[in-house]
């Protein structure tokens, strides 16, 4: 057996691009930076010298009406990737993806096909503040006819991409600007996840987190801590939100009985809350808690430092619920905290953890 | 499925130019004329926003349009469906919320569209077609095909930012795309001077890069010269055209009714403009080229009448979608 192949996840992304220009004439890009000097991140960068200003096309500052006419093209067959690079800017192109994209094909009867991908990058740290890094994932997903995708490992930010880009209706492709850096194995050749059903990522049994994008590192670590302290749990991402599937993990929770969530974005009418609502509907009686929510809390993201600390929760407030849910020892629960703060290293809440690049 | 009446199946007119327009223009007229003596009938279950005294700018504009040539539209679409060629039967039963309607009855009259004739779709939020017909360019350009897309927009369109990010973009890529502004003057109940400095709206283009023409657009013959230099640019490779209509809606903004009487314009105004119809306009100028007499007239009129009376037939007779589909095509594929 050859090695695995170790790339970043924004050089899966990049590669994923390159192939579906490469295979499907219909393909073209267009962005604000997507042929510019540093390609988006790096996930486009070059692929203008491969492929010419006609399929890599950068674009105006216009985020709705690009969006409208990326939309045109699609009806007529073409298969146009946008690319935002902050989900916020990507706000202005609502109502042409919430009106046209969405509903197409079910105002038409099915008549209508709307192959547009989406790609929208969330991030935080560095000071961005409140319009530079917010996580609207929710907005999206509340739309019907839109999909939505949060690609957490590189493996699956090719597979889920691909999928995206050969899927018939508009999806919205969310990034984590943190995962680009991630490493993990990928396979050169072109594969497709499919763009329905969750990921069992930990099977422990002592109970079920559920997460997506960056907040499945932060389960993981705190997965692995909590194991080590003889409390295994079940992690599971979500990373297809729309069509919402959640069959893996109502079994989950019907086998711990214990239920925390971890939503990137707010807590408040969150995806979280979906998934809590409807391990209600369909598995109360499974339930030996009350749920828990993590999330972000109910303001907009501060720019500094000093107020951004205690504004993101990590792996030590999973820790912390995990804890409580299973009424762990205090000694345990500590030691686990312990171990998943020092695997932070101190680094600052507004830096990405270099120990989180993986390969995962 | 079955097509509605063309120009060329009558028998009522001699073949000419000009009396093609005539005919499309007063079977338009007359289906709108119909649809709103039946509304108060409550078959018709969604809002209407009728063509009338508007026919010349559609007819005029689709009669240098190929099939394959895409148009798309707005709340407005009845007549921008009709000339283009959309199915009548089709539209009726939309109306009517009949599963043979060109949505299934799932988008009622602000969706008009049909894919066999070029009929790409309308959409009722002010401008959002905008783009989507400048994308349909953009698609025709990279499939090398030479054919047109056309946007249609009413004159409140060009207050909104996407017109603006639309004609940028077209402009910059030289796209195949012709953006008619039918200019009737008001946004519902809102005259153009409250909302927009005075200038013409045709300055917009220039602005933009982007050639423009300034047509009365109840000339039918008018529209339709403007309209083939534009789509002749435009298949040339020569970019986008810009076409002011200066027009007039009879009725009110939504619904059968008339509404001067609420004010905010005037019975004078209002009578400037009909005495202005398009049709007359043009029957005068046929029967003057001895192209149209009374009979003739009269004869396509009950040929119109009797097309209409066996759509609207159909359509009232036609089957509802079943409650269990209400969830189907969410998704293509």
């Amino acid at each position: 057996m050859p090695a695995e192949r170790i790339i970043t996840a924004a050089e899966a992304v990049r590669e994923t691009l390159a192939q579906a220009l490469r295979d499907r004439p219909e393909v073209f890009l267009l962005g604000e930076g997507v042929a510019d000097p540093t390609g988006i991140f790096g996930t486009t960068k070059g692929l203008v010298d491969e492929f010419g200003s006609d399929r890599v096309i950068e674009m105006p500052v216009a985020e709705n009406g690009l969006t409208g006419i990326a939309i045109g093209s699609a009806l007529l067959g073409r298969r146009p990737v946008m690319t935002h690079q902050r989900v916020d800017f990507a706000l202005l192109s609502l109502e042409q993806l919430f009106n046209a994209a969405a509903k197409s094909s079910y105002v038409t009867n099915g008549r209508h096909r709307v192959p547009l991908t989406v790609r929208m990058v969330i991030g935080r740290g560095w000071g961005q503040g409140p319009q530079h890094s917010q996580s609207l994932e929710a907005l999206f997903a509340h739309i019907p006819g839109l999909k939505v995708v949060m690609p957490s490992t590189p493996y699956e930010f090719k597979g889920l991409l691909h999928a995206a880009i050969d899927d018939d209706n508009p999806v919205i492709f969310i990034e984590h600007r943190w995962l680009h850096y991630v490493s993990g194995p990928v396979p050169p050749e072109r594969y497709a996840i499919a763009l329905s059903g969750p990921r069992l990522v930990e099977q422990g049994g002592k109970a079920t987190i559920v997460a997506n994008s960056y907040m499945i590192l932060e389960a993981i670590r705190a997965a692995a801590a909590l194991a080590k302290v003889d409390c295994p749990i079940d992690v599971i991402d979500l990373r297809v939100l729309r069509p919402f599937d959640p069959t893996l993990i109502l079994e989950s929770v019907r086998r711990t009985g214990k239920l925390v969530v971890c939503d990137t974005g707010w807590r408040l009418f969150g995806i979280g809350s979906e998934i809590i609502a409807t391990v209600a509907e369909r598995a109360f009686d499974a339930l030996k808690k009350p749920v828990v929510r993590i999330g972000l809390p109910d303001h907009p993201t501060p720019s500094s430092l000093a107020l951004a600390e205690t504004y993101y929760p990590g792996s030590s407030a999973i820790v912390d619920a995990v804890g409580k849910l299973c009424d762990l020892p205090v000694a345990a629960v500590d030691a686990a905290r312990a171990e998943v703060i020092a695997a932070r290293r101190g680094i600052p809440i507004d830096k990405p953890d270099p120990a989180f690049k993986g390969p995962f | 499925m079955v097509t509605g009446l063309k120009a060329s199946q009558s028998t009522a007119l001699d073949p000419s130019p000009a009396t093609g327009l005539f005919r499309d223009m007063l079977r338009i007229r007359m289906i709108e004329e119909e649809i709103a003596k039946r509304y108060r009938e409550e078959k018709m279950r969604c809002p209407v926003h009728l063509s009338i005294g508007q026919e010349a700018v559609p007819v005029g504009v689709s009669a240098v349009l190929r099939r394959s040539d895409q148009v798309v539209s707005t709340h407005r679409c009845h007549a921008h469906y009709l000339a283009k060629g959309g199915d009548l039967r089709a539209m009726l039963c939309e109306l009517m919320g009949r599963a043979g309607g060109c949505c299934g009855g799932r988008g009622g009259s602000m969706h008009l569209f049909d894919p066999a004739v070029g009929m790409l779709l309308s959409l009722p939020i002010v401008a959002a077609s905008i783009p989507i017909g400048v994308g349909a360019a953009l698609a025709l350009k990279q499939a090398k095909r030479d054919d047109v897309a056309v946007v249609y927009l009413g004159d409140a369109s060009v207050e909104e930012g996407v017109f603006h990010e639309s004609a940028n973009f077209a402009a910059v890529h030289r796209l195949p795309v012709v953006f008619v502004c039918e200019n009737n003057l008001y946004s519902v109940y809102t005259s153009l001077e409250e909302r927009q400095p005075p200038r013409p709206i045709a300055d917009l283009g220039p602005a933009h890069g982007i050639q423009a023409v300034t047509v009365d657009g109840n000339d039918a013959v008018a529209v339709q010269r403007a309209a083939s230099d534009a789509v002749r640019r435009a298949r040339a490779g020569l970019g986008p055209t810009f076409l002011e209509a200066a027009t007039y809606r009879w009725r009110e903004h939504c619904g059968p009714n008339f509404d001067n009487t609420l004010g905010y314009r005037t019975e004078a105004e209002f009578e400037t403009w009909k005495r202005r119809d398009p049709i007359e306009a043009l029957a005068r100028y046929l029967s003057e080229r001895g192209l149209l007499s009374e009979s003739q007239r009269s004869d396509l009129a009950a040929e119109i009448a009797a097309e209409l009376d066996a759509a609207f037939a159909y359509a009232e007779a036609a089957p509802y979608p079943t409650p269990d589909t209400a969830e189907r095509h969410l998704y293509a594929g």
